[in-house]
């Protein structure tokens, strides 16, 4: 079924290993040329979804629809038309740049006659013209994951899948990728990251947070940021840390309390009121307390609330 | 009352070479009992190199280091028993369940029976891994498996700790889990060195080094090197970032702009000059947007400054 505006749609879309609910009536549409992110804890049911979007896992109920083709009827299809990359896994070292692009070419039944004007487009795509015959293992980190990036687009797809893509590059290649993928979406190519790096989380137009099988948070970063988090968040600086930490678990208002370099995250209620009530708290104590401000929250202060408190939530259910 | 400082860690002028690549250029920094000291950098970085000299299984070119006290460089061994050392893949046995993997690191160690179950069950608990304890190391999550690896690495209770990248793999809410134990043992006065590629986590280090191509870039507490970071941050949220992107890309005075998701991340010379300057721009482009903000530094700004400065200085 066609889909004029959206290149993934995934309606009640279940998975199941025995008794246990990997992902559990998912829905979720994803637009045509947008950046998405795909973000959960380790076994959150991040890596079943993929791979029922990739045609490779069958799901268990529900539907799934990728670049128009249906994920269970026509897995086949759905492969022609997706890129996978992954900076661990996609490439040959011992190949040369010219030969992992040639192998990853026949992978994806590129025809013979657009094969060389292919491979031409992918080398200056990721800015490796002139390098061809060097060994990929000899390529900087930042360069492996272009060449990478340049063999899971070869044969066109009009979405990519791309999994911690930037893990591990430095700050200036991770740049210079993501403009990459920034342009890409602007020619009208879907992208579907996933990750749990919050510094990659920042270059999606938006973001869906899965959680034990289900989405608990979806919007753009900004949103994210400004609506999902219940209460609102305090920078204390006080040491000893270790004591500091104990105290405020007891003290009232506050929601939770996590370390965060060398000062503590505290979440609660209303920021305004409860700075000097923490102060006071702490000065009975017999702490002193440094800096005591509200902060705008980081993505990660959303991910970890919103995951310990649907955790939280099932456990009282 | 504080304590007089103690050098935990001191490595003086260490090099490593490689055919082909200077890895580690000459490197010298200290680490204070108690101190939690992040080696941050991208891959190829020498952050590696730097901690397999300091755990003493990798002899430098030349350079010197201390290790709680004991020359690594002329007597390795010694310094063994006062050291922690996890490594990127730490050898977990994956068909040991995870009480089976820390009586086997125990027992290399020669650590007794009862202190052995004490200091597992206190840091199992610390990682919240207490219902795992019969499970199969195989059979663990990432994140799991890097805290069973630190547990593993902490059964001996050295009073040094190398970390090289403990959390990579690991997600944001072990990832604190993690961090938490860091703290603890930081508390006790542990010296903890840990590298990472995740500037991110420079920020929860109480100094960090920042290193590139074996060199040290800076190194201080990140509030320091924040605060010495002589130009502003501005953050502007749009739901046109590329719109946004083109008219401000030739303005003055700004040196470096970031699309994000949903806006644009700016590194300008003077922010009080420019966010009125910037504001106007986009209001007579009529570019929607909802506000120029002057944000803390990230690490990462500081980090990318420095290496453009450095290109720049080596053109």
């Amino acid at each position: 079924m066609p889909d004029a505006t959206n290149s993934v749609v995934i309606e009640n879309l279940v998975k199941r290993f025995g008794s246990f609910v990997a992902v559990d009536r998912l829905n979720l549409a994803v637009r045509k040329g947008e950046v998405f992110g795909f973000l959960g804890p380790n076994g959150a049911g991040k890596s079943t979804t993929i791979r029922m979007l990739c045609g490779l896992l069958k799901p268990t109920s529900g539907r799934a629809a990728v670049a128009g083709f249906d994920v269970a009827r026509d897995p086949e299809s759905v492969r022609q038309n997706i890129g996978y990359m992954s900076q661990k896994f996609s490439l040959y070292n011992d190949l040369k740049v010219i030969e992992n692009l040639r192998l990853f070419a026949g992978l994806y039944s590129v025809p013979a006659k657009q094969l060389e004007e292919r491979i031409a487009w992918a080398l200056e795509m990721a800015n490796l013209k002139g390098q061809e015959n060097l060994m990929t293992r000899t390529l900087p980190g930042g360069w492996k994951q272009r060449l990478a990036l340049g063999c899971a687009v070869l044969h066109r797809p009009p979405i990519i899948f791309l999994d911690e893509p930037t893990s591990g590059v430095d700050p200036i290649s991770r740049r210079r990728f993501w403009e990459l993928i920034q342009q890409m979406a602007t020619q009208g190519v879907t992208v579907f990251v996933t990750t749990h790096y919050m510094e990659e989380a920042e270059y999606c137009n938006r973001l869906a947070l899965i959680f034990r099988g289900k989405i608990v948070a979806l919007g753009t970063p900004s949103e994210l940021k400004h609506n999902s988090m219940r209460g609102e968040l305090l920078l204390v600086e006080c040491e000893p840390l270790g004591r500091t930490l104990e105290a405020l678990q007891s003290a009232p208002g506050v929601i939770d309390a996590a370390v965060f370099g060398n000062a503590l995250h505290l979440s609660v209620e209303d920021a305004a009121n409860s700075a000097p009530i923490v102060n006071s708290f702490l000065r009975e104590r017999g702490l002193t307390p440094g800096k005591i401000e509200k902060i705008r929250p980081t993505l990660e202060d959303v991910f970890v609330s919103l995951t310990s408190e649907s955790a939280a939530e099932a456990r009282t259910q | 009352m504080t304590e007089p400082l103690q050098i935990a860690i001191a490595a003086d002028g260490l090099k490593k070479s490689f055919p082909g690549v200077c890895a580690v250029a000459g490197l010298s920094f200290n680490v204070q009992a108690g101190e939690i000291f992040g080696l941050v950098g991208p891959d190829g970085a020498g952050k590696t190199t730097t901690l397999r000299m300091l755990a003493g299984i990798m002899s430098p070119d030349s350079g010197s280091a201390t290790v709680a006290g004991c020359d690594v460089v002329r007597d390795p061994e010694r310094a063994k028993h006062w050291l922690g050392y996890m490594p990127q893949r730490f050898g977990l046995y994956d068909d040991l369940t995870v009480d089976e993997n820390i009586r086997f690191y125990a027992d290399l160690f020669g650590v007794h029976k009862g202190e052995r179950i004490a200091r597992s069950t206190q840091l199992l608990t610390a990682a919240g891994m207490s219902e795992f304890r019969a499970r199969r190391a195989g059979n663990l999550s990432g994140g799991m498996k890097q805290k069973l690896g630190l547990v593993c690495a902490l059964i001996h209770k050295p009073k040094v700790i190398l970390l090289d990248e403990p959390t990579t793999g690991v997600d944001p809410v072990s990832r604190r889990d993690f961090w938490r134990i860091l703290y603890e043992l930081a508390g006790e006065g542990v010296a903890i060195l840990t590298s990472t590629a995740y500037l991110d986590e420079a920020e929860r280090c109480h100094r960090v080094a920042l290193m590139h191509q074996g060199r040290l870039l800076f190194c201080d507490t990140p509030s320091n090197l924040k605060s010495r970071f002589g130009k502003g941050v501005l953050s502007v949220t749009s739901t046109v970032p590329r719109r946004l992107r083109a008219e401000l890309e030739h303005l003055e005075g700004i040196s470096s702009l970031v699309l994000t998701g949903d806006g644009a991340h700016l590194v300008v010379d003077d922010a009080a000059r420019r966010i009125p300057e910037i504001d106007a721009r986009l209001k007579q482009a009529r570019v929607a947007f909802d506000s120029v903000q002057q944000v803390e530094p990230a690490i990462e700004d500081l980090f990318v400054d420095a290496v453009a400065g450095e290109e720049v200085l080596n053109a």
